[in-house]
């Protein structure tokens, strides 16, 4: 209750979260709203927006569904932004939970594995993976999950490092509980917060960087989705604007509302911003 | 000079054409302007040619040499046909045309070829072009590093001679009615002898300094930029070319070609320098002018391959039922932008004995699902992969249009996505099950089409033979006729046949015939002569100053 009545006190953590919903909503309802495929050909090409009442933001080239193609598209990029990151955050937590509770040499076996894919640049890598496992929805969801869990891995190690010389924790050990155990049931509930926070940045990312792959023609050919939707457009930028316009802007609206959500859970869950907002 | 009867009737066909086309362009003085597109390029009167100026072109993508006997790729054609020259080039209705050779003739067997050579060609570097470096080039460099040649000269040829310096004599062990079509620049260009002779031709130092016979020789190729070739002083035709320097711009993006041609940074697009919707946009300008000509020879034909190895595709009626199924009309207009024809059939439209009065499978859903459900195969028991070419935009939609059309008929499609080497790797292991390609046809169709369905061509390697699997007596009988056939009529008769047969076994879905379409400010005269375009030498074009 407490949380939710910090949470509701951030105007721009609610309007994230309303414009979340919407989306949310926009990608459950999608086969009721525009039901059949988006792919297909529907009405003339490239009619302009409330050109053609039932075509609100008007069609493509081929005559497809711009509408359409938006709410398919928004199944597409939450389901990957939230999949990969659900997968980065259980490899990072795994890996820096191990190295941060037991330190020492497994600790700087840990870390240096981490660095290495800290050093290669994120997007790039994405690129290579993708385009090696040929791009669909299974590999596309790993490329980014690969590339985004060494952030979380070293949050986590830094908070267990602190956690580990609490009393709590070295009373756990002392009545013998097992190194396992303490991780789950000690030092973990006692790290979640910053987890949270980080994971749901994290999503935003994902979805962006999904983007960026369609963009590039990585995308998987059989989804729809609004990286593909601009990347297919970007060459008729000057004849047919609203083909680019409308995807970019549900990229700029879901990437919006994350962040601001992403920022109204930081501000509930860390103690020494409480108050900041009042 | 001396010209030969058959260089002069050339010459005197073209004026009579110049004569009739300023008196239309007189009488219709009014509407010049509208039609203007048409006759301009013809309406100059020779002594209204003015020399000099900068013509600016764009190469795209960058040829990888200017060696056009080592590399045949289109950038490389573009550019070494201005350096480079082959015995003959052929009209728009790919009548062959004098170049290097001045005359020819055919025995009444049709089995010895002797062509008479234009006298005073000098190579680039200022030695003799003769007779010598057409044998060479017939025995030695085209045999080791050009495939069509070696194939045409392995099945056919039985000797290549110079009895003199301007005299070279092909004899051959059978006739072949295509033979007279395969020398132009990119089926046979000449190479020096005095350079290459002996040599290994790929690491050939002089490789980096092409020398030609043709009226341009390179200046400087900065790389990543442009390459600038410069008027040859020495070239056999006299007082030609009249322009003094030609740059080919290097320009990575199809936005910004269009916008330097807009701007004026170049004054000439070749077809697929930019994307279909922008050809509309800018031939709509003023002072543009715009060609679909000058492709003849090449024909490209986009079609849909289905691997005939596969259950479901054996199936005739599945063929037919896929090809009615898909619009052709919406491909051309709405995902091409117009740039193309639908085929009638195996032969382009341009090509030599193509004959469009054989079986039509027009747009027709409901008919297609009868023919599925005549052909009593369940689709949805046959995934297929759809393969699609990564050549750009256009090519994306028609991959995303036709797995659409597939997929209302009853298949559960999955598209491919690769890169150029991944689409080559594909088709040429035949590791694929509906794959879209396109080939030229090479003026002759026992030069381009034939090879698609002889069953003896399957070889793995290359996107340009059987790689359908498709095998059928009687057409290969049938190509083969015509290919031996002695007369015209003789090879005609066969070709009719073979295309009533192929339209009833449709091995092979022929999507479109493709067009492409040259650009240019009103400036450039004479761009588009023949049947290869601007692979053409540019020694007739002009810039009038105006």
């Amino acid at each position: 209750m407490q949380f939710i009545k910090r949470f509701s006190q951030n105007y721009g953590a609610v309007l994230g979260l309303i414009i979340l919903a919407a989306i949310v909503f926009l990608a459950v309802a999608a086969p009721l709203l525009y039901p059949g495929n988006p792919w297909k050909t529907v009405g003339m090409p490239l009619l302009r927006p409330l050109q053609d009442a039932k075509f609100l933001l008007g069609t493509d080239m081929l005559g497809r569904d711009i509408a359409a193609g938006i709410a398919h598209g928004a199944k597409v990029s939450l389901l990957i932004g939230v999949v990969s990151t659900l997968v980065a955050v259980l490899i990072g937590v795994t890996i820096g939970a191990v190295a941060g509770f037991y330190g020492g040499r497994v600790d700087d076996i840990l870390m240096r594995f981490t660095e290495f894919f800290q050093i290669i640049p994120t997007f790039a890598m994405a690129v290579v993976l993708v385009a090696i496992f040929s791009p669909n929805f299974i590999s596309i969801t790993l490329a980014i999950a690969v590339v985004s869990w060494p952030s979380v891995a070293r949050l986590v190690r830094a908070e267990f490092l602190s956690l580990r010389q609490r009393e709590f924790v070295q009373a756990a050990v002392v009545i013998g509980q097992s190194g396992p155990r303490i991780i789950l049931t000690q030092i973990l509930p006692n790290a979640v917060s910053p987890i949270i926070v980080t994971a749901s940045l994290m999503v935003a990312t994902a979805i962006l960087t999904e983007s960026a792959l369609s963009f590039l023609g990585l995308g998987d050919r059989n989804m729809m989705s609004w990286g593909f939707m601009i990347g297919a457009a970007r060459t008729m930028l000057r004849e047919a604007w609203w083909m680019s316009f409308f995807p970019g802007f549900a990229i700029l609206l879901a990437v919006l509302a994350i962040n601001l959500i992403g920022e109204g859970i930081n501000d509930v869950m860390n103690p020494h911003l409480r108050g900041r907002k009042q | 000079m001396h010209n030969t009867i058959r260089d002069v009737a050339y010459k005197g066909e073209i004026s009579m054409r110049k004569v009739v086309t300023r008196l239309v362009t007189a009488a219709f003085l009014g509407c010049a302007f509208v039609t203007g597109a048409a006759v301009a390029q013809d309406s100059a009167t020779p002594a209204a040619i003015t020399k000099g100026g900068t013509l600016n072109l764009i190469v795209q993508p960058e040829p990888p040499m200017l060696i056009v006997g080592l590399n045949t790729q289109g950038p490389t054609l573009y550019v070494a046909g201005q350096i480079y020259q082959s015995l003959l080039t052929y009209d728009k209705d790919l009548k062959p045309l004098p170049q290097l050779a001045k005359s020819w003739e055919v025995s009444p067997d049709g089995l010895t070829y002797t062509f008479k050579l234009q006298d005073g060609v000098k190579w680039h570097d200022g030695k003799p072009f003769t007779a010598n470096d057409v044998v060479f080039a017939a025995t030695e460099f085209l045999v080791n590093a050009h495939p069509r040649w070696r194939l045409i000269r392995e099945a056919y040829v039985e000797s290549v001679t110079a009895p003199d310096d301007l005299t070279v004599v092909f004899k051959l062990k059978k006739p072949f009615s295509a033979f007279l079509y395969g020398f132009e620049l990119s089926s046979f260009p000449i190479m020096p002898a005095h350079i290459y002779k002996g040599t290994d031709y790929r690491t050939n130092p002089a490789n980096a300094t092409p020398v030609g016979t043709g009226p341009y020789k390179l200046k400087e190729w900065r790389r990543g930029s442009f390459v600038h070739l410069v008027r040859n002083e020495d070239y056999w035709k006299k007082d030609q070319p009249y322009i003094d320097d030609l740059y080919f711009r290097v320009i990575p993006d199809a936005a910004s070609r269009a916008i330097a041609f807009e701007q004026g940074t170049v004054d000439m697009l070749r077809g697929g320098d930019v994307e279909g919707f922008t050809i509309n946009s800018l031939s709509s300008q003023p002072g543009i002018q715009t060609t679909t000509a000058g492709w003849e020879y090449f024909s490209p034909q986009m079609f849909l391959q289905p691997n005939l190895r596969l259950e479901v595709f054996k199936n005739k009626n599945v063929r037919k039922a896929m090809y009615h199924a898909l619009d052709r009309d919406f491909i051309v207009n709405a995902i091409f932008f117009g740039q193309g024809k639908p085929s009638t059939g195996p032969f382009a439209e341009s090509m030599l004995f193509h004959d469009p009065n054989i079986q039509q499978y027009p747009f027709d859903m409901d008919l297609a699902k009868k023919l599925i459900a005549e052909s009593g195969v369940d689709l949805s028991k046959h995934p297929i992969r759809l393969l699609g070419l990564p050549y750009g935009s256009s090519w994306d939609r028609l991959t995303e249009y036709v797995k659409q059309q597939l997929e209302e008929l009853g298949f559960v499609v999955s598209i491919q996505a690769v890169d150029a080497g991944g689409w080559l790797q594909s088709i040429g292991k035949f590791d694929f099950d509906l794959a879209f390609s396109f080939l030229y046809q090479f003026g002759h169709p026992a030069q381009g089409v034939s090879r698609i369905y002889y069953s003896d061509n399957q070889v793995q390697g290359t996107h340009a033979g059987n790689n359908g699997g498709f095998e059928n007596a009687e057409v290969d009988a049938l190509f083969r006729k015509a290919a031996d056939a002695l007369t015209d009529a003789e090879a005609a008769a066969a070709y009719t046949k073979v295309q009533q047969v192929l339209a009833e076994e449709v091995p092979i879905l022929w999507i479109f015939d493709m067009k492409n379409t040259t650009i240019y400010r009103d400036k450039v005269k004479n761009p588009v002569r023949t049947a290869i375009g601007l692979n053409e030498p540019m020694d007739d074009v002009w810039l009038s100053k105006k």
